[in-house]
């Protein structure tokens, strides 16, 4: 098994570059990397066969590349954007087109994005042409505590979105969480309990392979693996189940800490009892999303070793989970040590996740406020949660063996009135036109004078 | 019963020989005259519910040093403004002497007016935000003109706070919500802490009067089965609605009735319109609806599609309140761009950005910023000092108290803002805030923080937040 497994990474690897990569050179950019460093003068990227294989100040280009020359304008890593539902949903208000919530499903963590992400959604394109290039997506939490298994997208114009399959599952245990589970927190908790204990006990009496459940990367529309978790036949199971067979076969792989476990939590006391399933479970591997009082007990989520995605920009007490929110949260908690990405929903939508982690750059001047340094804000939105989401090194970073997704800007990017004016993802340029984009130039005057507007295109 | 319109009139122009038909002062010793009946409500000119608000103690000030934008367009480097008493005495430029005034070195800051939030549901749909808060649409008939946004306001909301001091918001207008055709009357507030809402009433500030055409009036009542369902009607709710108030006004024998004497007031150009609407062609329509009832529109809010229609809003002098980048979480917002404000800019119509958000409201500054940079980068000019008004003096206009702040002028209220550096840009923010001369914010100074009842003895309380 481990063996076929080996050999199944080695065959993807080798077709991991796409057919069409090009060799590029970017010289003379102000270059962040995306690693918590600031941003470097006379930088230099080099991308050969869609990876980075070199990023810095004042190094050459291969004689044999032909260097575009960003004229001191800036250059970055592509932005990492998580949680989204992008490629889920065309407009949030119309249902039909809307596939983010399962309220009425029979099946809740078995729920898997990955058929369903739809690469020519205008959010896609629309959020390529903000420099997004690589995603988390997944259905969120409606009708089971269970948001379902998120995927990892990239952005790019070809026909698969999917990086990685099932990349993680999703729990609720606040407010919401406890509403869903019957009314309480104490059900949430219950009934997540009860489920990780039947998937335990159903991955052993099924002999359901964890590992055939670890995520592959994939890059192709035609090497999507089927999950072999789903495809047993096995229906005999103890009397006291709440979950169905697939959804206790989809938690088998978080149970083993074979799949991300991120959990949706606020308050201080909710954080710590999150923290606190791992001594149950000890495999969990383990994310928290929201954590809007994180800064109250980040000592304890340090010493855990639990990354934490969370909104930048909650200052209000919107929940009675979220009394002690502040802007300050990021920065305090990463004081202490916490790894802390930058939530792609610290906006109305995750195009806005620079202008949030400029408005950290812009707490640091405040007294008695922790903001963050340039190079630790950009980080929050590019490598941090690349990192988080697997794909530490190798996404949202310019270094060697990175993949490469690049983005030429027309300014800062953390200031808002900046945008990417070319984006290359794994190498390959990308088209930034649109639905806006026409909008735009269709309505750029209003003559009408010899044909209606709908002849101007 | 109800008092007849007639006689109020003839009791408002009694009072108003008295000298004293704004005080609100005593209506039954007023109406003591043998012909007034025994009992009596105040009427509407005697003020109901007036504002209490006085301004609090301030310093003559003079911001020395800053780039000034005025708000009407103009800019100074290197530039003064003094005021005193709770008013703007001068702006200028560095010749300008500052003797009896306390100084403070602006070099490096920015000054702009104080900040105006159009569209908020601060204090209607407060933080925290559970049912029993959720006070912002009296959704039980689709037109509800009788209904008042400031009997819903409750003055703890903490996010009053944040918007002054994250976003320099001095004054806003808290509308009704748009789950009704008409949603009822709004409330234009001064950001100043108070107890009750009339302590935060801005004085002299014209109502508003929310309208929404679109999805959510025929969504919300169509899925009850009832009219309207549709977009058409929308309309015909509307237009039945004001053939009624019109009927009314010219009755002088009618009984009082809230609603309509809220629609008079709007037919009388006293009280503003405020429409929810996304769509040109929707928008189109509305300003004809007004023509045929007699009545103005003053701003579109939301209005994602006015970029196609720059030259009848233009025309018809109506403002679009907008976002910069919301777009497509709705089939009516499905169009929205960024470029909406500059190609509005571009026609000459009037362009305001709101919030419409707890959270945006302390970011107005950068959402400005956003929708002129993507003006700029179709070519379009649009200066500095130009956009600041979007959040400045165009709101005031819409809003009918530009007569009072929105910009740095002589005689105006001391509504000002002194950034730590651009307020266009993402790193900047407000390092003071003054409201009719009185310092409510100083980064510098944990004590002029306001905290909100309801935090106190909460985690995080008087945080910087």
């Amino acid at each position: 098994m481990n063996r076929f497994a080996t050999l199944a990474g080695l065959a993807l690897a080798a077709v991991a570059a796409p057919v069409c990569a090009q060799d590029l050179a970017i010289t003379n950019a102000t270059l962040a990397l995306g690693d918590g460093s600031e941003p470097i003068e006379d930088g230099t990227v080099v991308v050969r066969g869609g990876r980075v294989v070199a990023a810095g100040a004042g190094l050459a280009v291969p004689a044999d590349m032909q260097a575009i020359d960003a004229e001191d304008g800036w250059v970055t890593p592509g932005l990492f954007a998580t949680v989204t539902t992008l490629g889920l949903v065309d407009v949030g208000a119309v249902s039909e087109s809307n596939d983010t919530r399962a309220n009425d499903s029979p099946f809740s963590a078995a729920l898997d994005v990955a058929p369903v992400v739809n690469p020519n959604s205008q959010h896609v394109l629309i959020h390529r042409a903000a420099g997004i290039t690589r995603a988390a997506t997944t259905t969120m939490p409606s009708g089971s505590i269970f948001a379902g298994q998120g995927a990892i997208i990239d952005l790019d114009s070809d026909s698969n979105p999917i990086v990685r399959p099932r990349a993680f599952q999703m729990v609720t245990l606040g407010e919401q969480g406890g509403r869903i589970a019957g009314g309480s927190r104490a059900a949430a908790h219950a009934l997540l309990r009860n489920a990780l204990r039947e998937a335990g006990s159903y991955g052993d009496a099924a002999r359901i392979p964890g590992m055939s459940s670890q995520a592959r990367n994939t890059r192709t529309g035609d090497d999507l693996p089927v999950d072999p978790r789903l495809s047993g036949r096995e229906t005999d199971r103890a009397g006291d189940v709440l979950l169905t067979r697939f959804d206790a076969a989809a938690l088998v792989p978080v149970v083993r800490g074979e799949q991300k476990l991120y959990v949706a939590v606020d308050r201080a006391s909710d954080i710590l009892s999150a923290l606190a399933l791992t001594t149950e479970f000890p495999m969990l591997d383990m994310v928290l999303v929201g954590a809007a009082e994180g800064w109250l007990v980040a000592d304890a989520i340090a010493a855990a070793g639990v990354p934490v995605i969370a909104n930048a920009l909650g200052d209000l007490p919107e929940r009675f989970e979220q009394l002690a929110a502040t802007q300050s949260n990021v920065g305090r908690m990463m004081r202490a040590g916490v790894q802390v990405a930058i939530s792609a929903n610290s906006g109305q939508n995750p195009r806005n996740m620079p202008q949030a982690a400029g408005n950290l750059v812009a707490l640091s001047r405040m007294p008695g406020a922790s903001g963050l340094s340039w190079g630790q804000a950009f980080a929050a939105i590019s490598s941090v949660p690349a990192a988080i989401s697997g794909y530490e090194g190798e996404a949202g970073v310019l270094s060697n063996g990175a993949v490469g997704d690049v983005v030429v800007w027309t300014g800062d990017p953390l200031e808002v009135g900046s945008v990417p004016q070319r984006v290359f993802i794994g190498g390959v340029e990308q088209p930034l036109e649109n639905h806006q984009s026409r909008l735009k130039e269709r309505y750029r005057d209003l003559d009408e004078s010899d044909l209606p507007k709908a002849y101007d295109r | 019963m109800n008092v007849s319109r007639k006689l109020w009139a003839a009791s408002a122009s009694a009072l108003l020989l008295a000298g004293c038909a704004t005080t609100g002062s005593n209506a039954t010793a007023d109406r003591s005259a043998d012909d007034a009946p025994r009992y009596a409500a105040m009427m509407p000119d005697e003020g109901p519910f007036a504002s209490t608000y006085a301004r609090y103690p301030g310093t003559a000030t003079a911001l020395v040093g800053a780039t000034v934008y005025d708000g009407a367009g103009g800019v100074i480097e290197n530039g003064t403004v003094l005021f005193r008493d709770g008013e703007i005495v001068a702006v200028g430029g560095s010749d300008l002497p500052t003797d009896g005034y306390q100084s403070i070195d602006g070099t490096g800051k920015f000054v702009t007016p104080g900040i105006i939030d159009i569209h908020s549901h601060l204090g209607d749909y407060p933080s925290p935000s559970v049912d029993a808060h959720s006070d912002g649409n009296e959704a039980t008939a689709p037109t509800t003109p009788e209904v008042w946004a400031e009997h819903s306001v409750w003055p703890q909301d903490p996010g009053f706070s944040r918007a002054l001091a994250n976003g320099g918001v001095t004054s806003l207008q808290i509308l009704p919500g748009s789950a009704n055709l008409m949603g009822g009357r709004s409330v234009t507030l001064k950001n100043v802490p108070a107890r009750t809402v009339q302590g935060m009433k801005f004085p002299g500030a014209p109502y508003g009067f929310k309208m929404a055409c679109g999805e959510n009036p025929k969504r919300v009542y169509g899925n009850r089965g009832r009219m309207p369902s549709t977009r058409m009607g929308n309309f015909a709710v509307n237009r039945e609605t004001w053939l009624d108030a019109i009927d009314y006004a010219n009755d002088e024998d009618a009984d009082r009735d809230l609603g309509k004497e809220t629609l008079v007031g709007v037919l009388d150009g006293e009280i503003l319109v405020h429409n929810h609407c996304y769509r040109a062609d929707e928008m189109a329509l509305v300003m004809d609806m007004a023509k045929e009832m007699g009545y103005r529109v003053s701003a579109f809010h939301h209005a994602v599609e006015a970029y196609k229609i720059g030259d009848l809003l233009r025309e018809n002098d109506v403002c679009s309140a907008i976002w910069a980048d919301w777009y497509g979480f709705k089939m009516e917002a499905y169009d929205g761009i960024v470029e909406n404000a500059a190609l509005l800019q571009q026609e000459g119509a009037c362009v305001v950005i709101h919030s419409d958000s707890q959270d945006e409201i302390q970011r107005l500054n950068q959402e400005v910023a956003k929708a002129q940079a993507a003006g700029r980068r179709m070519g379009i000019d649009l200066p500095d000092e130009q956009v600041i008004g979007w959040i400045t003096l165009n709101a005031a206009r819409a809003m009918g108290i530009d007569a009072m702040t929105g910009s740095l002028e002589a005689g105006k209220m001391a509504d000002v803002v002194l950034w730590n550096g651009d307020p266009l840009s993402v790193y900047s923010r407000p390092e003071r805030v003054w409201v009719d001369g009185a310092l409510l914010y100083d980064a510098n100074d944990p004590r002029r923080r306001p905290v909100s009842d309801f935090e106190l003895g909460q985690p995080g309380e008087g945080d910087v937040k």
